[in-house]
């Protein structure tokens, strides 16, 4: 059944179907609808959860590793200078392999100060071995959200739901909660095969040497591999139950035959797809839908990309002083392979609306020609003399 | 598809009004999506939300900049520059207030006025005009019956409180010319 | 799926052998705890293993910590009189370094080691977990006091303020000795670290050390007190007292280090004892932030025959004119907690400062 919901409200319900037994958060726009939405469930007698409001997201993070280690399934939220503070325990509970599922509702990061959406959070934790899931819309949100458990859970990997703040977690729209029934037959009960129990008693985190050291990294490199192939899978049998699935790794949308493309991560998606429609005389284009960031599907990125000629890679985030995150990675992946010619752009940063007149504006700066990096919807006249 | 953007102050439920009529639209079958202008507004601030209505699925997160309907909530905005900016040709106001007819005759499109913050006091005994707006709002356009406002706050209200918002829906309802907008609809679908 | 070589060791070293019982206590037993000791992959209740030891060993033997290490004793102390039925959250540190070089492990309690700053939050979401599966294993974080003064002491005001069932330890030596002895927010004023040296415009650290037990106080909870590794079975009597409270408790102990203190590894007792006679360190127990029970001196001795032991106070006793002025200071401080708390007792105390854990001078042994 369709319910008229908030974006954050629906994934609040979504974790709540999963039956997760502690919660820990500290707010943070645009997180906060979805936390507040978890504790009044738990107030509410709904939810059988112990909801830890701690004081910071260091320990928001710190909580559910020593729950989730404690033999509990455990979830966090948090959105840009949360997601930083925590990063020192999100490698800490990445490399100890620890299963715990988090949503980011991905925010900018300061200086200076912006609560607007970008990618800029999430990427910044790319190298942190976390799974990372981009969520296109809501409905892939709530289904992703349900599948994250079950992939942490299958390959003691903590999973990372990327979720655009406002834009979708401050929307509402008609959604579909799966029933009770259908995420408890989907996902098991939770069991962490390295639990702290004290009739068993092992030691987690210890201090390893470089005698170890490589083979720990390399064990969490082949888990990541691993979810290429479980990713899918997990998708794959969601849609049976469910009727719904998120796209796997990579999803191509738009026109398929297309010689040209935009690769995407997030919610834009939806505007350029409605943008083609709005703009019948265009060229047409083939949409890429990058769910999996981390880990990188690299052959599924081939795949999708295979006789593209152009492609723009139109991401939320870049590095200063480098370029685009992703398009480098994207490069990288297509070298070697029929290599389109690639744009780079970093758009929608702190916000900025990216409207329908995206699509012909791109689709005319790839026939204008060039490559490499540019900042997309830049007003040159507000940069300071000289630039910088 | 049909789109309305909402200008209020933070405090007068604009949000909240902007999610009221989505959520009757969904409840009646149809696709709709609502979402804040997003900001860090506190009470008092103007703010503004949007309102999508479609047969067919909405895919677009980009604001509403082109609007075909203005809710304006706090009759003073409508001097704020901007806040009728790029409301469509053919495109309506309904706000707050009372009317200024020669103020409105320069906006150049008709303006509909209901003293929206004045029934919510009366049958709320609260100033916020958002649920006698999106009352009247529907009864202007037609596009979604008013009942459907009414299930829309079954979820949020219960016992007294919702019998006066339905009380205070029927009396909006009844101070505005229904239909009086259909032919803006059309066009927007056409 | 791909599992395996995680750092996580679930090796431990060899069990003591025969002859060697894993504590003080003699006689039977040391047989039948071999052959029901634990080992990979193996269930034993709680209870059997209760009644085979004749003390729990939390933390065993040939673990790598330096002669003499006052953390090392005081974490042993801590486990045996906690029992098995415990799960410990470690901070960073000279204890998580010494007792976990992986493939091994000299814990026989679960223990999760995360990152310098986070035991209180680690442990709390420990507790969270064991409380909503309705278990009963208690959960100690443990901590240096980086990890309890300074860089952990968000997470543990949290952990307090929230009302956790969890004994916070800290084993306070007063420096980030893991690091190499640099200073701490509870290094004692005057003492020099690698980051506090003494020279010619100072004398050692500028700043007071932080009254931390009165500040864990401050937050209401059920019990907070301090200890030191010469009092022994005052230590387990309030490691004891602490798990039985319900909600969250904060012992405090300190832990003379012979490396970053400069003594030798064999008067670490001298010199831990020493720092409760002349009241520099208290041993104190506070009740919902109220002074309850102190640990009575019979004798002050005088700061300096605690200070001159030590090679961090040497530049105390040099030629500097300005050394003078910092021994009255260091003095003055002692004798501000004797005054404050009331330490002088009245006539001999089998449990004072001179009797406790001293069997030979009349003590008792309560434990």
């Amino acid at each position: 059944m369709r319910l008229a919901l908030e974006g954050s409200q629906a994934l609040a319900r979504a974790v709540a179907l999963c039956r997760p037994q502690v919660v820990a958060a500290y707010p943070i726009t645009p997180q906060t609808h979805i936390v507040e939405n978890i504790a009044k469930l738990v107030a509410d007698g709904r939810l059988d959860c112990d909801f830890v409001s701690v004081e910071s997201e260091h320990s928001a993070a710190s909580v559910a590793l020593g729950a989730a280690c404690a033999g509990s399934r455990a979830y966090t939220a948090s959105s840009s200078q949360g997601i930083l503070l925590m990063s020192e325990v999100l490698f800490d509970i990445s490399g100890l392999r620890v299963p715990v599922v988090m949503t980011c509702a991905n925010r900018a990061v300061s200086g200076p100060l912006s609560i607007w959406n970008d990618h800029q959070d999430a990427m910044a934790l790319r190298d942190s071995g976390w799974i990372q899931l981009y969520c296109a819309d809501n409905q892939e949100a709530i289904d992703t959200t349900v599948q994250a458990f079950r992939i942490a859970e299958s390959l003691e990997l903590p999973v990372m739901v990327c979720v655009d703040g406002f834009a979708l977690t401050h929307t509402l729209e008609g959604l579909t909660l799966p029933s009770q029934e259908q995420v408890d037959a989907f996902l098991p009960a939770y069991a962490f095969s390295r639990g702290l129990d004290s009739s068993q008693p092992i030691s987690i985190g210890t201090l390893v040497s470089p005698d170890h050291f490589t083979e720990v990294r390399a064990s969490h490199h082949n888990a990541l591999l691993e979810a290429l192939v479980e990713i899918p899978a997990v998708d794959a049998l969601w849609q049976q139950m469910s009727g719904r699935g998120c796209g796997g790794l990579v999803e191509v949308r738009g026109d398929p035959e297309a010689r040209v493309g935009i690769l995407t991560l997030g919610s834009v998606l939806g505007t350029l797809e409605d943008a083609m429609d709005e703009y019948p005389d265009a060229p047409r284009a083939r949409l890429i839908k990058l769910r999996a960031f981390r880990p990188f599907p690299v052959e599924a990125l081939r795949q999708a990309c295979a006789g593209l000629e152009a492609l723009i890679v139109f991401e939320r985030a870049f590095s200063p002083g480098g370029g685009g995150i992703v398009a480098a990675e994207v490069q990288a992946a297509l070298y070697g392979h029929a290599m389109p010619r690639v744009l780079s752009y970093a758009a929608g940063l702190g916000g900025r609306d990216i409207g329908l007149d995206a699509y012909p504006r791109l689709m005319q700066a790839l026939e204008a020609g060039g490559e490499g990096f540019r900042f997309f919807d830049l007003k040159p006249d507000a940069l300071p003399e000289g630039g910088f | 598809m049909l789109e309305i953007r909402i200008h209020g102050r933070g405090g007068q439920g604009n949000v909240m009004a902007a999610y009221l009529l989505a959520s009757a639209a969904i409840d009646e079958g149809r696709e709709a999506q609502a979402f804040p202008a997003f900001g860090a507004e506190r009470r008092g601030a103007p703010v503004t939300a949007f309102v999508r209505i479609a047969d067919r699925p909405i895919r677009r997160r980009c604001q509403v900049l082109e609007p075909h309907f203005l809710i304006v909530q706090d009759p003073a905005l409508l001097h704020v520059p901007g806040v009728t900016a790029g409301l469509k040709p053919g495109g309506a106001i309904l706000s707050d207030g009372a009317p200024e007819p020669g103020f409105e005759a320069q906006l150049g499109c008709p303006v509909v006025r209901l003293p929206a913050t004045r029934l919510a006091v009366e049958h709320l005994g609260r100033p916020v005009p958002n649920t006698a707006l999106m009352a009247a709002f529907l009864t202007l356009t037609g596009i979604l019956p008013v009942e459907a406002l009414i299930r829309a706050l079954g979820p949020r209200f219960k016992g007294d409180v919702l019998a006066r918002n339905e009380r205070l829906i029927e009396a909006a309802a009844g101070q505005v010319e229904a239909g009086l907008w259909q032919e803006a609809v059309n066009a927007a679908r056409a | 799926m791909v599992k395996g070589n995680v750092a996580s060791a679930t090796q431990r070293p060899p069990l003591p052998q025969a002859g060697e019982p894993p504590s003080g206590d003699k006689g039977g037993g040391e047989g039948k705890d071999r052959a029901t000791a634990p080992s990979v992959g193996v269930t034993i209740p709680i209870a059997e293993l209760r009644a085979s030891q004749p003390r729990f060993q939390g933390l065993t033997a040939g673990h790598r910590a330096c002669l003499g290490c006052g953390e090392a004793l005081a974490a042993r102390l801590v486990t045996e009189a906690a029992g098995p039925d415990v799960a410990v959250a470690n901070a960073t540190g000279c204890l998580e370094v010494f007792t976990t070089p992986y493939p091994e492990s000299s814990w026989r309690l679960p223990w999760l080691h995360s990152v310098f700053g986070n035991a209180g939050a680690i442990a709390a979401g420990m507790e969270a977990a064991y409380k909503q599966q309705g278990r009963t294993t208690k959960v100690i974080a443990m901590a240096g006091d980086g990890g309890t003064f300074d860089i952990g002491f968000q997470a543990l005001s949290g952990m307090l303020e929230r009302g956790h069932n969890v004994l916070f330890v800290c084993y306070d030596n007063e420096a980030y000795m893991n690091t190499g002895v640099q200073r701490s927010g509870s290094t004692p004023h005057a003492a020099t670290t690698t980051t506090s040296p003494a020279g010619a415009a100072r004398m050692g650290k500028r700043h007071m050390k932080k009254d931390i037990v009165n500040i864990i106080a401050s937050h209401r909870i059920p019990y907070a007190a301090t200890a030191s590794v010469a009092y022994v079975s005052d230590l387990r009597r309030k490691v004891r007292h602490a798990l039985e409270v319900e909600g969250p408790s904060f012992l405090h102990i300190h832990a003379p280090c012979p490396l970053g203190w400069g003594h030798e590894g064999s008067a670490t007792i001298e010199v831990a004892r020493l720092a409760v006679q002349t009241g520099l360190f208290p041993l104190l127990e506070l009740e919902r932030g109220e002074l309850t029970a102190v640990m009575p001196i019979r004798k002050p001795r005088p700061v300096r025959d605690y200070l001159a032991l030590q090679n961090r106070f040497r530049h105390l006793f040099g030629p500097d004119p300005r050394a003078q002025v910092e021994l009255e200071h260091l003095q003055a401080l002692a004798d501000h907690n004797i005054e404050a708390y009331g330490l002088l007792g009245e006539g001999e105390d089998a449990q004072d400062s001179e009797g406790a854990d001293t069997v030979q001078r009349g003590g008792v042994r309560w434990a």
